[in-house]
């Protein structure tokens, strides 16, 4: 079942042996799916998460389904499109590829294998035998917003991004706005560290807001490096993907999560019915796929009713983050006052809002 | 009064980045004057990292925790050694070799450890001090290992070129023949050469595992090892220069952060270019003689030896 890439390569250099042998094929043969992931699994983080969503399908579907996992699986070179192709022909029927880089390869291989299906996350390109997911995490991190305006005293939120691409900004700035309904003094320090992970780097960063005044920091990156940096320094601090609470119990607020879990399950079923269409999810508070972890005792009673108050206007669809009027770093209108963000508009972000002290590009 | 404070902040920071790469390097800087290339640091900083935290973890004892980091690197080079050195493989193929085995070694040892918070090591070295001014303060807090990274230049710089044994060490880097014409076990020298910058690899990966930031994850140390690498070519394999080089790239990655942070209006990609494009630059620039460069290369680096007489 663990299969990493070495084994994986164990496995191609035994393959002409293993083709000599009588095959034993079964009519109950599980249903294969496959899991490639960019990092290891860890403990928190993005592919800790996905990897709970393949446990959750294993653990729904039973015996039905037979799952298979490549982890740390660079997005750099030719090892993507190998590993991917790899599950394909090992009889995969379906293979959910997990990150932004695996766009290009996942749809080389998809022409090849047109009776396989694929679904990749975070992407935009699809084909008749590949879909795309990914979650709306810019309502999770509105609601963090919300606190953060709430619980800075200097006014300034730190925060450690990764690169300066449209996931990261859409973040960034529904902090800002969900901070200024609640503070209009708030304003946002930026800092990319050009790395999804590198422990080092991102704490080098959080500790460079905090000496800049920052008293609340949060991370577009996947260690929880910024949750510890905060705890030693006795600033807030939210965390990303998973529930980071252990690594600063003091003062780790709540981490926006992700949850795949439903989505692998639903998806599953599908293909395995004959149902499963190429189409593109974007799921996010209201189908659960984006949640807020639990709050801090630190939180105030008065601000847990304003976060489940906002929760529930979104999943309502009442409030939308990217309702105007919003004004960019120059000041000029983005969205004007009873407009809003389409889709299409969120997915491209490229612009700061006013507030956001940073540069992109 | 706050700009000071924001240059102490700086200084802290880039002592702290730069302390992995200072190790790292200087161990290596001593296997290399041997006339060993071993390219395995990031595979050895790797193993220390995730010893050193398991180690620490399990004991209670970050001391017992940065010495195991230590052996193990120390254990990973004697591999080295033995496949290099007595076996005579080829260096390259073998430190590579050497990267991707601690990589994956690392994670597998380290698989259980994951996500263990720790406190990290101890700051309070000098509780006297802690009364003094902010500044005094913020300096103060650097732990034991930064400090003990500022006194290895120096330390090395002596052993290389005033002691002895330091002679001896390059005389077998420079020409292992003639050292060992002179009677001087090259072999020897050379194990001993390369387990120290083991030793001193798995107690860069240990810093960052303990210290840095206090965690196990794999692949931790992100590349930092390569880094060391470089630095050391473009360093000349002089102490002053490989020590000059690790502060400036230490230097320029937080001034990156500050910079951004400011709100200097600069692109985040020029920005993250920096570190890699001053230590390049100034490096390329002190040693831009071709025939200098050759000159400090040790004459041996890269080449077995083969006792003929």
């Amino acid at each position: 079942m663990l299969t990493t890439r070495r084994t994986l390569l164990q496995a191609s250099l035994a393959l002409p042996a293993a083709g000599l042998l009588p095959r034993v094929a079964a009519a109950a043969d599980p249903f294969k799916v496959g899991f490639i992931y960019v990092a290891p699994i860890g403990d928190a983080g993005w592919t800790f998460q996905h990897d709970l969503g393949r446990k959750a399908l294993e653990a729904s579907l039973g015996a039905a389904v037979k799952t298979t996992f490549v982890e740390n699986v660079p997005e750099e070179g030719a090892d993507a499109e190998r590993v991917i192709r790899k599950l394909a022909t090992e009889g995969h029927s379906l293979i959910y590829t997990t990150s932004f880089g695996f766009m290009e390869p996942t749809l080389k291989v998809a022409a090849k294998f047109p009776k396989v299906k694929f679904a990749h996350c975070t992407g935009y390109k699809r084909a008749a035998n590949v879909s795309t997911y990914s979650a709306r995490f810019y309502e999770g991190r509105y609601l963090t917003g919300l606190i953060a305006g709430r619980m800075t005293k200097s006014n300034v939120i730190g925060y450690v991004a990764a690169f300066p691409i449209p996931e990261v900004v859409q973040g960034i700035n529904a902090v800002l706005l969900a901070a200024r309904t609640v503070n209009p003094n708030v304003t946002i320090k930026v800092v990319f560290v050009s790395s999804w992970f590198d422990p080092g780097k991102e704490r080098a960063a959080a500790d460079t807001l905090i000496s800049q005044g920052a008293d609340v920091i949060m991370h577009h990156t996947d260690s929880s490096a910024v949750v510890q940096g905060g705890e030693e320094k006795g600033v807030w601090s939210f965390g990303y993907d998973s529930d980071m609470l252990r690594y600063g119990p003091k003062t780790n607020l709540t981490s926006v999560t992700m949850h795949w879990d439903d989505y692998y399950i639903d998806q599953t079923k599908a293909a395995m019915a004959g149902s499963w269409k190429s189409d593109d999810t974007w799921g996010g508070l209201k189908t659960g796929m984006v949640k807020l972890g639990p709050l801090n005792a630190a939180v105030p009673e008065s601000v847990r009713a304003e976060v489940t108050a906002a929760t529930a206007k979104i999943e309502a669809g009442t409030l939308l983050p990217f309702a105007g009027p919003i004004k960019d770093q120059a000041g000029a209108v983005k969205v004007a006052a009873g407009k809003s963000l389409s889709d299409g508009e969120i997915l491209g972000m490229n612009w700061f809002a006013e507030g956001v002290q940073g540069k992109l590009g | 009064m706050h700009e000071l404070e924001i240059a102490v902040a700086i200084l802290v920071a880039t002592l702290r980045a730069a302390t992995p790469l200072v190790l790292a390097g200087f161990g290596e800087l001593i296997a290399e004057r041997s006339g060993v290339l071993n390219l395995g640091v990031e595979g050895m900083m790797l193993m220390g990292a995730s010893v050193g935290f398991i180690g620490t973890v399990a004991t209670g004892s970050p001391i017992i925790g940065l010495l195991l980091a230590m052996l193990a690197g120390a254990a990973l080079a004697m591999v080295f050694g033995v496949l290099t050195l007595s076996l005579m493989a080829n260096q390259v193929a073998t430190g590579l070799a050497l990267t991707i085995f601690g990589v994956g070694f690392s994670a597998l040892v380290g698989v259980k450890w994951i996500g263990i918070p720790l406190e990290g090591i101890a700051t309070d070295i000098w509780p006297s001090l802690s009364s003094s001014s902010p500044i005094v303060q913020q300096l103060m807090l650097l732990d034991p290992i930064v400090w003990l990274a500022v006194l290895v230049p120096f330390l090395i710089h002596r052993f290389i070129y005033r002691t002895r044994a330091g002679l001896v060490l390059r005389a077998v880097g420079e020409s292992h023949d003639v050292a060992h014409a002179l009677g001087y076990s090259v072999l020897k020298i050379r194990y001993l050469a390369v387990a120290f910058g083991g030793a001193m690899s798995g107690l860069a990966g240990a810093y960052l595992s303990l210290a840095y930031t206090p965690m196990w994850s794999e692949n931790m140390v992100a590349g930092r090892g390569w880094i060391a690498l470089a630095l050391v070519v473009f360093s000349t394999w002089k102490p002053a220069w490989l020590a000059l080089g690790s502060l400036l790239f230490g230097f320029v990655t937080i001034a990156q952060f500050q910079a951004e942070a400011l709100g200097l209006a600069l692109s985040p990609h020029l920005l993250a270019m920096l570190p890699y494009l001053a230590t390049i630059v100034v490096l390329v620039l002190i040693s831009r003689d071709a025939t200098r460069l050759k000159l400090n290369a040790p004459a041996a680096l890269g080449r077995p030896f083969h006792a003929t007489a």
